[in-house]
C-alpha cells in the first residue's frame, strides 16, 4: 500500500524501532527562542551533557524582543534575563545565535524558511507549537515541550507516539480578495480546535497548489489552532523556486540530489488517510473570528452568531461565554465592529508578501482617527525588503507605526499590548483571552482585511474601501 | 539523573495533609530560568514562621521528607520537585501522593515512597521523639527501614530499573547511542546545516 507524505518522512527518520517502545526519530533541525530553552540548557548542565548537534541547531530572539528603542537596554527586566540567559547559554554550549540587533534576527518560524534551512522531508522541531509553519515545505515540524527540548539537544532524537493522518483537500480557484488566512480559518470552523487532534494534516488540492510559499506558510502555521500535531504540503516546483539560493539550500550536484529526493516524497496515489474532508475554495469569502478561540469565525459578511443557534451544548455556553469577553452582541453585522487597534505581523502574517499586501491597501490612504496600527515585520530580512520597497514610508504615511521585527503584540511579551477592553483586527493566530494584552479583544483576520479596517475603522474588506474612501490626493 | 539504590538519613516529619504544589514553590518563582536555585522557595510561605519544622536547627541536612496524604495536588509544575531536590531531599514519604506530582517525581530521580498512613504516623513518632533517628530507604529491597519499623513498598518494575539505573528519558536514548551514531552516518549530504555560510 501506498503512503502518505507524513509517513515517507517519519520512516526516513526512524533511528531505532523496537516492540512496545515509541519510535525513536532523528531530528534534522532544532530551532531555539528564548522562553522555552533556559531550563533544558540548565538540565544538560546539571547533568554535564553536550549539545550533540550544534551543527542542527539554531536559536533567535523574539518573543521578549521590544520593538522600539531596541538600542536601549531592555525595561523588563523578566524578558532581559530570558534573553541575556539565552544568549549566555548559546556561546556557552556553542549554537549559532541571532540576537536583537543582528540582521538574521526574528520570529523563529520566520527565520528558518528565510535562511532556507527548512527543507522539504525534514523533521524540524522547536519549543513552539507553531512549528508547525514549516511543514509549508514538506516537512515534519511540530511544537515541543522544555524537557523535549532538552531531550533533542543532549540526543538529537525524540521518543515519538504514532499520529495519524487525515487530508484537507481544497480544490478551486480561491475568488479575489480571498487569502490563505481566510481559507485556514475557515478550515478551524469547520473542523473546530480539538478537530485535529492526533493528526498530521495535509493539505492538497488546487488550491493549495496555486498558493505562494509564503501563503503556504500561514496554512500550516494555523494548523495548531486546529489541534494538530503537524500540518503539511507536498513540496513542488514552488516550494522547489523558494529555496534555490537561499543561504542553506544545497548547491551543485547536492541540489539535483536533493531535488531528486524531494519529488518522492508526495503523497502516493494508493494511499489511504485516516480522515479526510473537502473545501471549495471558490465558495470562500473573507473570514473573521468573532469569539475567544481560532475556531469562533465566519465571513466577514455575516452577522455575530447567536449563541442559541448552536446545537451543542459546550459550544452554546463557549459562545456566550465568548461574546461578552468580546463585548459584541448577536446578530451585530460583522462590518459594524468598531476596533481601536489593527495588528499587522506574527509568524503567521508578518512575512514580505503580507506587508506588500497589507501596503497595497492603505496606500495613498489615511487610516481611521482613533485607530492605532501596529505594522511588525517578521524578522529584520522582511523590514529590510519593504524599506527598500518604500512600504515602511507607505505605512506611516497613512498613520500606522513602523515597528522593529519580533513577536510583539501576537502575545503581548513585550510592552507592545492592547489595553483592557481594546479592540483589535489582528493578523496574529490566537484570539485567546488577554492574548494581546489583559483585557484585549481580539479579531483574527488576513492583512488585507487588517489594513481595510485600519482605514475604515470597523472590520472591512478591501472591497469595501472603493466606495466609502478614495485614496486621498497626492 | 542520578542512581537511587539506597539512601539514609535523617528526616522532617511534616504532618501536614493536601500539602500542594502551590504551597511546596508559590506560581512567582516560576519566572526563574534555571532548574536549580529553587531551594529558596521551597514551602516559602511556611518558613516565614520561625518555628516552621524545616527552620528548626536540628533539622538542617535532613533529606527524607515524611509527609501526611495528598502530598503535590495542584498545578502540574515541575518546579515543586526541583525545589525540593534543590534544597536537599532525596526521598518523600507519604500514603498518597498526586499523581502528575508523583509522575514528575520519578522522571527526575526523587523517590516518593507510599507506605500505610499508620507506618507514616510510627515514622513521625520517631524522628520527633529523635530528630537524629536515620531512615533507610531501600529501593533494592523496596523497604523504608528505621529503628524499630521495616515496612515493604511497591514501585513499577520499569519505574525501578530506571531509578536504579539512574536512567531519565534521555539517558535511554543515550544507551542506544550507536543507533543514532549510525543513523548519522546515512544522513544524505544535501541535509542544512546551521553552521554560519559565508
Ligand atoms: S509570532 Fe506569535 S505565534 Fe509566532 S512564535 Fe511569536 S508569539 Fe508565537
Amino acid at each position: 500500500m501506498g503512503r502518505t507524505l507524513a509517513e515517507k518522512v517519519w520512516d526516513d527518520h526512524v533511528v531505532r524501532r523496537a516492540e512496545g517502545e515509541p519510535d525513536l526519530l532523528f531530528i534534522d533541525l532544532h530551532l531555539l527562542h528564548e522562553v522555552t530553552s533556559p531550563q533544558a540548557f540548565d538540565g544538560l548542565r546539571l547533568a554535564g551533557r553536550t549539545v550533540r548537534r550544534t551543527d542542527l541547531t539554531i536559536a533567535t530572539e523574539d518573543h521578549n524582543t521590544p520593538t522600539l528603542d531596541i538600542d536601549k537596554p531592555i525595561a523588563d527586566p523578566v524578558s532581559k534575563v530570558q534573553l541575556e540567559t539565552l544568549r549566555r547559554n548559546a556561546a556557552e554550549f556553542g549554537v549559532r545565535i541571532h540576537s536583537l540587533g543582528d540582521v538574521e534576527q526574528g520570529v523563529v518560524h520566520v527565520v528558518g524558511p528565510q535562511l532556507g534551512l527548512t527543507q522539504p522531508g525534514m523533521t524540524v522541531v522547536c519549543g513552539d507549537s507553531h512549528t508547525s509553519t514549516h511543514g509549508a515545505f514538506g516537512a515534519l515540524a511540530f511544537g515541543i515541550g522544555t524537557s523535549q527540548v532538552e531531550h533533542v539537544l543532549a540526543t538529537q532524537t525524540l521518543p515519538l507516539a504514532p499520529f495519524r493522518t487525515m487530508a484537507v483537500t481544497v480544490e478551486g480557484d480561491l475568488p479575489e480578495g480571498v487569502t490563505a488566512k481566510d481559507l485556514i480559518l475557515a478550515v478551524i470552523a469547520k473542523i473546530g480546535t480539538g478537530g485535529g487532534q492526533g493528526y498530521v494534516l495535509e493539505y492538497r488540492g488546487s488550491a493549495i497548489r496555486s498558493l505562494s510559499m509564503e501563503a503556504r506558510m500561514t496554512v500550516c502555521n494555523m494548523s495548531i489552532e486546529a489541534g494538530a500535531r503537524a500540518g503539511m504540503i507536498a513540496p513542488d516546483d514552488t516550494t522547489f523556486a523558494y529555496l534555490q539560493g537561499r543561504p542553506h539550500a544545497p548547491q551543485g550536484e547536492d541540489w539535483d540530489a536533493a531535488v531528486a529526493y524531494w519529488r518522492t516524497l508526495g503523497t502516493d496515489e494508493d494511499a489511504v488517510f485516516d480522515h479526510e474532508i473537502f473545501i471549495d475554495a471558490s465558495e470562500l469569502t473573507p473570514f473573521v473570528t468573532w469569539g475567544t478561540n481560532p475556531g469562533q469565525g465566519a465571513p466577514l459578511g455575516s452577522n455575530v452568531p447567536d449563541p442559541a443557534s448552536f446545537a451543542d451544548p459546550q459550544e452554546r455556553l463557549a459562545a456566550e461565554n465568548a461574546l461578552t469577553y468580546m463585548g459584541l452582541e448577536a446578530g451585530t453585522p460583522l462590518r459594524e465592529v468598531k476596533v481601536d487597534a489593527v495588528f499587522v505581523g506574527s509568524c503567521t502574517n508578518g512575512r514580505i508578501e503580507d506587508l506588500r499586501a497589507a501596503a497595497a491597501v492603505v496606500e495613498g490612504r489615511r487610516i481611521a482617527d482613533g485607530v492605532r496600527m501596529l505594522v511588525v515585520p517578521g524578522s529584520v530580512r522582511v523590514a529590510l525588503q519593504a524599506v527598500e520597497e518604500g512600504l515602511d514610508k507607505v505605512f506611516t504615511a497613512a498613520g500606522a507605526e513602523w515597528r522593529h521585527a519580533g513577536c510583539s503584540m501576537c502575545l503581548g511579551m513585550n510592552p507592545d499590548q492592547l489595553a483592557p477592553g481594546e479592540r483589535c483586527a489582528s493578523t496574529s493566530n490566537r484570539n485567546f483571552e488577554g492574548r494581546q494584552g489583559k483585557g484585549g479583544r481580539t479579531h483574527l483576520v488576513s492583512p488585507q482585511v487588517a489594513a481595510a479596517t485600519a482605514v475604515l475603522g470597523r472590520l472591512a474588506s478591501p472591497s469595501d474601501l472603493t466606495a466609502d474612501v478614495a485614496p486621498v490626493e497626492a | 539523573m542520578e542512581k537511587f539504590t539506597t539512601h539514609t538519613g535523617r528526616a522532617v516529619p511534616l504532618r501536614r495533609s493536601n500539602v500542594d504544589t502551590d504551597q511546596i514553590i508559590p506560581a512567582h518563582w516560576l519566572k526563574k530560568v534555571t532548574r536549580s536555585g529553587f531551594e529558596g522557595g521551597l514551602f516559602e510561605a511556611w518558613r516565614k514562621d520561625e518555628s516552621f519544622i524545616l527552620n528548626r536547627p536540628e533539622r538542617q541536612g535532613a533529606t527524607v521528607l515524611v509527609a501526611g496524604p495528598e502530598f503535590g495536588t495542584g498545578s502540574s509544575r515541575e518546579h515543586a520537585v526541583w525545589a525540593l531536590q534543590n534544597y536537599g531531599f532525596h526521598a518523600v514519604i507519604s500514603s498518597r501522593f498526586a499523581d502528575i506530582f508523583r509522575g514528575n517525581s520519578l522522571k527526575n530521580g526523587l523517590l516518593t515512597v507510599v507506605l500505610p498512613q499508620e507506618t507514616v504516623e510510627r515514622l513521625w513518632a520517631l524522628t520527633e521523639s529523635d530528630p537524629s533517628a536515620e531512615i533507610t530507604v531501600d529501593l533494592e529491597a523496596r523497604e523504608v527501614r528505621a529503628e524499630g519499623i521495616t515496612a515493604a513498598f511497591e514501585l513499577d518494575d520499569n519505574v525501578r530499573w530506571r531509578l536504579l539505573n539512574g536512567l531519565d528519558d534521555i539517558s535511554i536514548t543515550l544507551r542506544n547511542e550507536a543507533d543514532i551514531a549510525a543513523f548519522e552516518e546515512t544522513r544524505p549530504a544535501f541535509k542544512p546545516r546551521t553552521l554560519p555560510v559565508a
